[in-house]
C-alpha cells in the first residue's frame, strides 16, 4: 500500500531540522519522511480490525515531527517506522476479524491513545482504570511496540497511509449526519474539549486563549460550549483567524501585541508601571496556552493573576523561560494533552470524544477543514499546514478518499480541494 | 509693517508648495486654475514693553473689575491658576508669557501682604506637566519659591477631596472645579490665547474641572454644533461654558482675568526654520536650497531623531496684547485681538481642502502625534479654523498629509493605545463610541492612576480628541492621508494614497472631476474667515 513513512534517520532527522528552523514544513522535503509501498500493517491480536482512512489530518505535533522540532522526550514512547496520522476519519475493513472484534462496517473516527486496553494489558493501569486514557502508564509496553498513539507507533500504520489497524476500543462510530470533514475534526476537538475542562473555570470567570489555529480555535469554541465563562479574549495573529475566533465564540479577539492590554482593558486590573505594559497586576482568571512557545508562555504569565492557571496545550518542547512570575504570584502552570474522561461543571462524567462529537456538530467544526491534498503532494500538503495561518487556512488534511486505495501512481491524484 | 493674509489663486507659474508632513515636509504642486492657496498674515509687530504692558493691564482691567491691586490684601486666599503644556504651539522662548505675568501678579500680591497663595497648572484632563516644563511656564524665580513647598501644582480632576461642586447651570450641566481655587478669595486665571476657541468662560470652567464637569461640553452633540469652536458666537462649546460660568460668577467665585495674545512668530526671521515662514515664490535661492537642505537631512533622520530635532524648537513667537479684568469684557477685546493676527477673508467654499500637518498640536508637547491626534489635528482644529462656513463644502474631501505612524507614547498617551486598538476597531462612529465605550475609559482605574501619579491623559481624553472632529466627521464625504501609514489610516476609517495627484484623483470619486481645491498654508496659524 502507499503511505507516508517516517523512518530513524538521524542525518535526515539534523537535515529537516535545518530545514525547518528556516521554512516551516521545509523539513518534508529533506527530513525522514517519505512516500513509500509498504506493506499493510498485520492485526496485533484479537479485537484489532483494519480501517482504510477517508480523511485524516496534520497535526502541529506532525509538523513539529517533520520539521525535526519535536523534544527527544518522545524517543522513548514512538517506534520506528512508523506511519504518521492520527486525526482520522476511516472506513471499517467489513471481514472475519472485524466481525469477531464486533465492529461492524462503516465510518469511525479513531481514537488513537494506545493505552493499557489496545495494548491486551491485564488488569489496566490506574489511569485508564479511571477512563483517563492519556495519562496510560503502559504506553511501551504490552503486545504492541511502544507509540503513545496511533500514528507514532510501527504496529499500527497510521492515518497517512491507505491503510491501518485499530482497536475496537478506539473507534467510534459516525453518525450519518457529520461528514467526513466534521469527524475528522473530532480528534482535535477532543483535545480541546479536554484542555477546556481540565483549566477548571469558574462560572464568570475571564478566560484568555492564546493561539487561534485548529487546536485555538477548538478550544475557544469548547470553552464557550461547555463552559460558562464571563468574557472569553482571543488571541489571533491572522484576519481569518480573527474572523473565526468571533464566530465561535470569542468576546473579544485581540492582535498578539495587544495581548496584555487586551486583557487589562477585560479584566479592570492595573498593571505594572507606567510605560509599556510588561505585566498586569491582576489579570485572566485562566490562560489556554494553544501555542506552547516561550513566547507564548511569557505573555501567559504576564497577564495571568496571581494564583491563576495557565493551561499549556500547545506542545512546548525545550523552553526557555523566566518563572519568577509564576513563583511569586502563585500561579498554577499544567499541562492538557489527549483526552480520556471528562468532568463537567454539573458533575458527571463522560468520555472526551462524545463530547467532542456534540460539540463538532454543535460548532459546526468541519468548516475548519480548509484543504485537502491526495498522499502524492505530501510536501504541498506539509508546507500548506506549516504555513496555514499566513495562508487563510485552519486544518489541512489528506484526503485518501480518491483513486484506488493502492494507487502508486500520483498523477492518478485529482489535486487540492 | 506686516502683510495681510491673502488668498492666491495657483497658475502655471506658481511653486510647489510646501506641505508640512509631521516632522518631514512634502513639496507639492497643486493644479492650476482650479486651485487656491490661504496663506496666514505675517507675525504683527510685538508689544514694545510687554512688561509694561502687563503692569498697564493690571491697573486698568476692563469690564466690571477694580484693579487687581485693589482685590488684594492681607490673609486672603489667593490661587493664580494658568494655562498648561498645551499653550503656546510650539512652546515658547523664555522667558514664557507666564512667566511675565504671574511674577507681576506675586509682586502686587507680595506688595499687599498675601501670603496664602498656591499656583495651580490648570490642565484639567490634560498631562501632568514635568517638573521642566512648570519651570518653564512659570520661571525659575517663581519655580524654586513655590514648587518646594507644594505651592505650585497641577491641577487633579480626579481627586475627590480637592473637588468642589459650584451648582448646575439653567441647562443641568453640573459644574464642579478645583476646590482650592473655588474657596479662593480670588483666582486669577493667566491666559495664552493662541487661538480664539481658547479663554473666556472656558478658562476656568474647563481648565479647572473634573470630568463630571466636563463631559457636559465635551462631547458629540457640542462639538457638532459648535460651527465652529473658534467662533465663540457660534460654538455650543463655549455656550456651555459661559452658562457655567455664570454659574460659579453666581456663586461668587470670583475671576480676575488675564489674557493674552501673541504673533505668528512661530520660525523666526532668521535661522534654519526661518523659510517655513516665508511664502514659497518669494523664496531666494538661498532659502529653495535651505529647504531642499532641511528635507535631504529630515529625510535621512530616523523618527525618533526627527522628533528630537522639532520637539526642541522653541518658537520666537512674541505677546502682541495683554488684556485683565472681569472675564467676559476681557475676552471680547482678547478675541478681536487674536481675530487680527488669525483671519484671512476667503470667498467661496472649496470642493477639496487640503493641508500638510505638522508635527506638533495641543496634546503632543514633548510627545508623539499619534493616528488619534492626527485625526484631531486635520479634523478638529484645522478643519475648524473658520468663521462663518466651513473651507471645504458639504460632503467635500478633505486631504491631510501626515505620515500618521502607528506610534504612541506609552507614558502620555497610554487610553489612546487601547482607543485604537479596541474602540476604533470596532467603530469609527462618534456617537456609537461616546455610547458605548466612553465611560468604561472614563472610569478605568488603572488610567486615572496614571492620570494623577505620572503624565498621562486622563482615560476619556482619546474620546475628546474624536469628538473634536465629528463636526468635520459629519461634514465631508471623505477624509483622504497622503503617506500615511495604511493601516493606521484605515483604522481611523480614512483612505491611505500615497501622493497628493493619487488623493485627488480618489477625491473626484467624492466631488466629481475637475474639483475646486483649497490648500490651507498652515502653521503660522490661520483662521479663514469664508463668506
Amino acid at each position: 500500500m502507499r503511505a507516508l513513512v517516517y523512518r530513524r534517520r538521524p542525518l535526515r532527522f539534523a537535515a529537516a531540522a535545518a530545514a525547518g528552523r528556516v521554512a516551516p514544513g521545509a523539513g518534508a522535503g529533506v527530513g525522514p519522511l517519505g512516500l513509500d509501498d509498504v506493506d499493510a500493517p498485520d492485526l496485533p491480536g484479537p479485537g484489532w480490525v483494519r480501517i482504510a482512512p477517508r480523511l485524516s489530518g496534520i497535526c502541529g505535533s506532525d509538523l513539529a515531527t517533520i520539521d525535526g522540532q519535536s523534544s527527544r522526550w518522545f524517543e522513548p514512547v514512538v517506534s520506528f517506522p512508523f506511519v504518521p496520522g492520527h486525526e482520522v476519519v476511516a472506513d471499517v475493513v467489513a471481514d472475519a476479524d472485524a466481525d469477531a472484534a464486533g465492529v461492524a462496517a462503516g465510518r469511525v473516527v479513531l481514537e488513537p491513545v494506545l493505552g493499557c486496553v489496545a495494548r491486551g494489558i491485564d488488569p489496566v493501569c490506574d489511569a485508564c482504570e479511571r477512563g483517563d486514557l492519556g495519562n496510560c502508564e503502559r504506553i511501551t509496553m504490552g503486545a504492541l511496540a511502544p507509540g503513545l498513539q496511533s500514528g507514532f507507533c510501527c504496529d499500527t500504520g497510521g492515518g497517512w497511509g491507505a491503510a491501518m489497524v485499530a482497536h475496537a476500543s478506539q473507534l467510534h462510530r459516525v453518525p450519518d449526519h457529520l461528514d467526513d470533514a466534521a469527524a475528522v475534526m473530532v480528534e482535535p476537538t477532543a483535545c480541546a474539549v479536554h484542555a477546556a475542562l481540565s483549566s477548571h473555570i469558574e462560572p464568570g470567570a475571564t478566560v484568555l486563549v492564546l493561539g487561534a489555529g485548529t487546536l485555538g480555535l477548538t478550544t475557544l469554541a469548547a470553552v464557550r460550549h461547555f463552559c460558562d465563562p464571563g468574557t472569553v479574549i482571543a488571541v489571533a495573529k491572522h484576519p481569518h483567524q480573527r474572523e473565526w475566533a468571533r464566530t465561535l465564540g470569542a468576546d473579544v479577539v485581540a492582535a498578539p501585541q495587544e495581548t496584555s492590554r487586551a486583557v487589562r482593558r477585560a479584566t479592570g486590573t492595573l498593571a505594572v508601571g507606567d510605560g509599556p505594559i510588561t505585566r498586569l497586576a491582576g489579570g485572566a482568571d485562566v490562560v489556554i496556552d494553544c501555542v506552547g512557545s516561550a513566547d507564548s508562555l511569557a505573555v501567559a504569565l504576564e497577564v495571568v493573576r496571581p494564583r491563576g492557571r495557565v493551561t499549556l496545550v500547545g506542545m512546548a518542547g525545550h523552553t526557555r523561560l523566566d518563572l519568577t512570575g509564576l513563583w511569586q504570584r502563585e500561579v498554577a502552570l499544567v499541562g492538557a494533552y489527549a483526552y480520556g474522561t471528562e468532568t463537567l461543571p454539573d458533575g458527571t462524567r463522560r468520555r472526551t470524544f462524545d463530547l467532542a462529537f456534540d460539540l463538532v456538530a454543535a460548532a459546526d467544526l468541519g468548516r475548519l477543514v480548509t484543504a485537502t491534498y491526495p498522499l502524492a503532494r505530501y510536501r504541498d500538503a506539509i508546507a500548506h499546514a506549516a504555513d496555514a495561518g499566513s495562508r487563510g487556512a485552519v486544518k489541512v488534511a489528506f484526503d485518501l478518499r480518491r483513486g484506488p486505495r493502492h494507487d502508486h501512481d500520483p498523477d492518478h491524484d485529482p489535486g487540492v480541494s | 509693517m506686516p502683510r495681510p493674509g491673502l488668498v492666491l489663486d495657483v497658475d502655471r507659474s506658481t511653486p510647489p508648495v510646501l506641505f508640512h508632513h509631521g516632522e518631514q515636509f512634502r513639496f507639492e504642486r497643486l493644479p492650476a486654475g482650479r486651485s487656491r492657496i490661504i496663506y496666514p498674515a505675517e507675525p504683527l509687530e510685538p508689544l514694545a514693553d510687554p512688561e509694561g504692558a502687563i503692569a498697564h493691564a493690571l491697573a486698568n482691567p476692563l469690564g466690571d473689575s477694580e484693579p487687581l491691586a485693589a482685590l488684594l490684601r492681607p490673609g486672603m486666599k489667593l490661587t493664580i491658576a494658568f494655562d498648561d503644556i498645551s499653550l503656546p504651539l510650539p512652546p515658547m522662548r523664555a522667558p514664557d508669557i507666564r512667566q511675565r505675568v504671574i511674577e507681576q501678579v506675586l509682586d502686587l500680591a507680595a506688595a499687599a501682604g498675601v501670603d496664602d497663595v498656591m499656583l495651580i497648572a490648570a490642565l484639567a484632563l490634560h498631562r501632568r506637566m514635568t517638573a521642566d516644563e512648570l519651570r518653564h511656564a512659570v520661571g525659575n524665580r517663581v519655580y524654586d519659591a513655590f514648587a518646594p513647598h507644594g505651592l505650585l501644582v497641577n491641577h487633579d480632576a480626579e481627586d475627590p477631596d480637592n473637588l468642589l461642586e459650584i451648582g448646575t447651570t439653567r441647562h443641568g450641566e453640573v459644574v464642579e472645579i478645583n476646590r482650592r481655587a473655588a474657596e479662593s478669595d480670588l483666582i486669577v486665571y493667566v491666559n495664552i490665547n493662541l487661538v480664539a476657541m481658547d479663554g473666556g468662560w472656558k478658562s476656568t470652567a474647563t481648565g479647572l474641572s473634573s470630568y463630571r464637569s466636563l463631559r457636559h461640553h465635551h462631547n458629540v452633540e457640542t462639538m457638532e454644533h459648535s460651527r465652529s469652536f473658534m467662533d465663540r458666537h457660534n460654538s455650543e462649546l463655549h455656550h456651555s461654558n459661559w452658562r457655567m460660568g455664570e454659574v460659579l460668577r453666581d456663586a461668587g467665585v470670583k475671576v480676575f482675568q488675564i489674557e493674552t495674545t501673541m504673533n505668528n512668530d512661530v520660525f523666526g526671521t532668521t535661522g534654519p526654520m526661518a523659510v517655513l515662514q516665508k511664502r514659497e515664490w518669494e523664496w531666494s535661492t538661498r532659502d529653495r536650497m535651505s529647504v531642499r537642505a532641511m528635507k535631504t537631512a529630515l529625510d535621512a533622520m530616523s523618527p525618533r531623531a526627527r522628533r528630537s530635532v522639532f520637539h526642541s524648537w522653541r518658537a520666537p513667537h512674541a505677546m502682541t496684547s495683554v488684556q485683565a479684568g472681569e472675564v467676559e469684557a476681557v475676552h471680547e477685546v482678547t478675541t478681536a485681538n487674536v481675530y487680527a493676527q488669525h483671519l484671512v477673508p476667503v470667498e467661496g467654499q472649496t470642493d477639496v481642502l487640503t493641508m500638510g500637518l505638522p508635527y506638533i498640536g495641543p496634546y503632543n508637547v514633548n510627545s508623539i502625534m499619534n493616528p488619534i491626534l492626527v485625526m484631531c489635528l486635520g479634523l478638529g482644529y484645522f478643519f475648524n479654523l473658520y468663521r462663518g462656513r466651513p473651507l471645504v463644502r458639504e460632503g467635500g474631501v478633505i486631504i491631510m498629509s501626515h505620515p500618521t505612524p502607528w506610534d504612541f507614547h506609552p507614558v502620555h498617551h497610554p487610553s489612546y493605545i487601547d482607543f485604537f486598538e479596541q474602540v476604533l476597531a470596532d467603530t469609527t462612529d462618534p456617537r456609537e463610541i461616546e455610547a458605548r465605550y466612553e465611560r468604561q475609559y472614563a472610569e478605568d482605574e488603572w488610567y486615572r492612576h496614571l492620570y494623577r501619579t505620572s503624565h498621562a491623559y486622563h482615560g476619556v481624553h482619546p474620546f475628546y480628541m474624536w469628538y473634536w472632529g465629528a463636526h468635520a466627521l459629519a461634514h465631508v464625504g471623505r477624509v483622504i492621508i497622503v503617506g500615511g501609514d495604511r493601516d493606521a489610516v484605515r483604522r481611523l476609517g480614512f483612505t491611505p494614497a500615497s501622493s497628493l495627484s493619487d488623493a485627488l484623483e480618489m477625491a473626484s470619486d467624492t466631488v466629481g472631476p475637475q474639483p475646486t481645491i483649497t490648500h490651507l498654508h498652515n502653521p503660522p496659524i490661520l483662521m479663514a474667515d469664508v463668506t
